[in-house]
């Protein structure tokens, strides 16, 4: 059984299209998989029955000899993203019994390409946190434990927490995950998967929960950056259901795997170097760049001069774009309603029970910078800054074709810290929140172990569309280091 | 730049979140926090910078003003907390 789970997507693939495996069983081995490790609490809801027969269905196609390019594959699915019938929570208790009758773009596209739902993974609440313990559903564990103490249970990371950790911990083959300002690349450094945040407009947003509409992209969390490729492959295109969607040909980003990087010009940003970087984190990047020089890659050393000012670019656009768009929920249409005489009471009666913590002060920080007199200072400001960061990437591309930094500024912390200062947890996103804001491409690949033998990412940034050369020096990076470490588990 | 308890008395009731009174000492504690470290955004020259809404640089497509969905009152109802007939219900408004 443990054989099948630790076949990644691209293996599974073969041996299930080539009926060496069916669908069926490879289903049922993910099932039982998710059924004795609940603990990890990575999945709010199982869709066990669902899966099943997608399964059978699977390898019907199969066996007809025409299977589609997913076929029989088993994917998690974040809980942010509408699935018809299906519970869909978005961590939150205000959709505590919210079930969608449609189905996101992204989820629909991995259907009809023949994949496997398992259920819907746990998260933080509305996608906002950075170590999925903010989900009211609790939080999420991650598989791997520190060598020296392996009685502390540690973060998977966040927001796609649940996706990252069912993931690694062979409880699903990929999952989709979304990721705002780092919520699919920062889980899978500290998960030791790949995670890939697409190009702005590359995934449709329709059906996904919307946080921050103008950063929101969809991207897969898998094991390989293979799998990686495979899977954005599906869940990309066009959508005139969203307007920002690009109207763009979709590669074929598996060809761009043939780890040819001679060549190509790899720019290695000053401004991320920060101060009090730990050691590790230092020696990891170098370790990076050596294998893409060894590979024949040139790097250059580049400037990214507002990169400091990114994140609190971000903790304003982020949370003013939360703030309107979680207007919505008021206890009228869909969700919770917490009842009281009049309907403005009901109103903030039903906010108030409905959001926890993180998500009420996002929500006051964007109406306090959009309320009058303080959106030219605060808001239009931000939305100047960014001009000058997505500036500075546009500069720095016309000499180099990706940048190679690390993802997070740590490995996996204990779940509990960082929970009493906002701030700090906020720190996390320092690498993965400018390239957001520049709504370029970026990827996390798995490049080593912290000195507490947990796993750390490096990260990948390219030019708008551009996903076929971060996941072509992905690859190469993956190849490199050789990350073939497993997640510790109880026995 | 500091935000006073009636300030954020003042935001929350816009953004319809109920707050207790004694937790908007605490409330207003953690915001300052964070508003006195996004207040290094002043640093930054920004004078003849456009402010940018958008990343795409594409122009948001057009498509004919023409009703293309709907007619299905109980889908839309579904999840609906309270309804009545074809409608959402709500506590009573006006007396």
């Amino acid at each position: 059984m443990v054989d099948i789970l630790n076949l990644n997507l691209s293996e599974a693939r073969r041996a299930v299209h080539s009926r060496e495996l069916s669908a069926v069983e490879l289903t049922e081995a993910y099932l039982e998989a998710i059924a004795s490790n609940k603990s990890l609490n990575s999945f709010i809801t199982v869709t066990d029955d669902k899966a099943r027969q997608m399964a059978k269905a699977a390898d019907e196609r199969i066996s007809r000899g025409s299977p589609l390019p997913m076929d029989g594959m088993p994917i998690g699915v974040k809980d942010l993203f509408c699935t018809q019938d299906t519970l869909t929570t978005a961590g939150s208790n205000i959709l505590n019994s919210f079930v969608p009758n449609y189905e996101s773009r992204v989820t629909a596209n991995l259907w009809r390409d023949g994949a496997v739902m398992l259920g819907k993974t746990n998260m933080d609440e509305f996608a906002m946190g950075s170590a999925n313990t903010t989900s009211h559903y609790g939080p999420v564990e991650n598989p791997w434990r520190k060598k020296e103490d392996k009685n502390v249970k540690l973060v998977p990371g966040g927001s796609s927490g649940g996706s990252a950790s069912a993931t690694a911990a062979r409880l699903a083959l990929a999952s989709t995950g979304t990721d705002t300002g780092g919520s699919i690349r920062q889980p899978a450094s500290f998960c030791g998967i790949v995670g890939l945040k697409p190009t702005y407009g590359r995934c449709s947003r329709w059906g996904i929960v919307a946080f921050a509409s103008s950063l929101d992209q969809a991207g897969p969390l898998t094991r390989t950056v293979r799998d990686s490729a495979i899977v954005l492959k599906s869940i990309s295109g066009h959508d005139a259901r969203d307007s920002t969607s690009a109207n763009i040909k979709v590669p074929d980003f598996e060809t761009a795997l043939n780890g040819d990087v001679r060549g190509m010009r790899v720019g290695i940003p000053r401004q991320y170097r920060m101060e009090g970087m730990p050691d590790e984190i230092e020696h990891l990047w170098k370790n990076g760049i050596n294998i893409l020089k060894d590979a024949g890659a040139t790097i250059v050393d580049i400037d990214l001069p507002h990169t400091k000012y990114a994140l609190p670019t971000y903790y304003i656009i982020a949370p003013a774009e939360a703030s309107s768009n979680l207007a919505r929920y008021d206890g009228v249409r869909y969700g919770l309603r917490t009842a009281d005489k009049t309907l403005e009471q009901m109103y903030e009666k039903t906010r108030s029970s409905g959001f926890g913590a993180e998500v009420k002060r996002r929500i006051l920080i964007g109406t306090y910078v959009l309320s009058a007199g303080y959106y030219d200072a605060y808001y239009l400001k931000a939305q100047r800054v960014r001009a000058l960061i997505k500036a500075d990437f546009e500069d720095s591309f016309r000499s180099i074709d990706v940048l190679l930094t690390p993802t997070a500024p740590s490995d996996a912390f204990a779940i509990g810290a960082n929970d009493d200062d906002p701030l700090k947890m906020y720190l996390n996103d320092i690498f993965t929140v400018p390239a957001s804001l520049a709504g370029l491409p970026a990827v996390s690949v798995p490049a080593g172990l912290s000195k507490n033998s947990l796993p750390l990412g490096l990260q990948i940034i390219g030019k708008m569309f551009d996903e076929e050369s971060i996941l072509k020096v992905a690859d190469v990076i993956e190849t490199g280091a050789g990350f073939a470490a497993y997640p510790w588990r109880e026995a | 730049m500091s935000l006073d308890i009636s300030t954020v008395r003042r935001v929350a009731q816009l953004a319809r979140i109920e707050i207790d009174e004694d937790q908007l000492n605490v409330t207003a504690e953690e915001l300052n926090n964070i508003f006195s470290w996004i207040q290094q955004l002043e640093e930054v020259e920004t004078g003849g910078v456009e402010p940018l809404a958008s990343v795409t640089g594409h122009k948001l497509p057009m498509r004919p003003d023409s009703v293309s969905d709907g007619g299905y009152p109980e889908k839309v109802l579904d999840n609906a907390p309270d309804r009545a007939e074809n409608f959402f219900a709500v506590p009573k408004v006006v007396e």
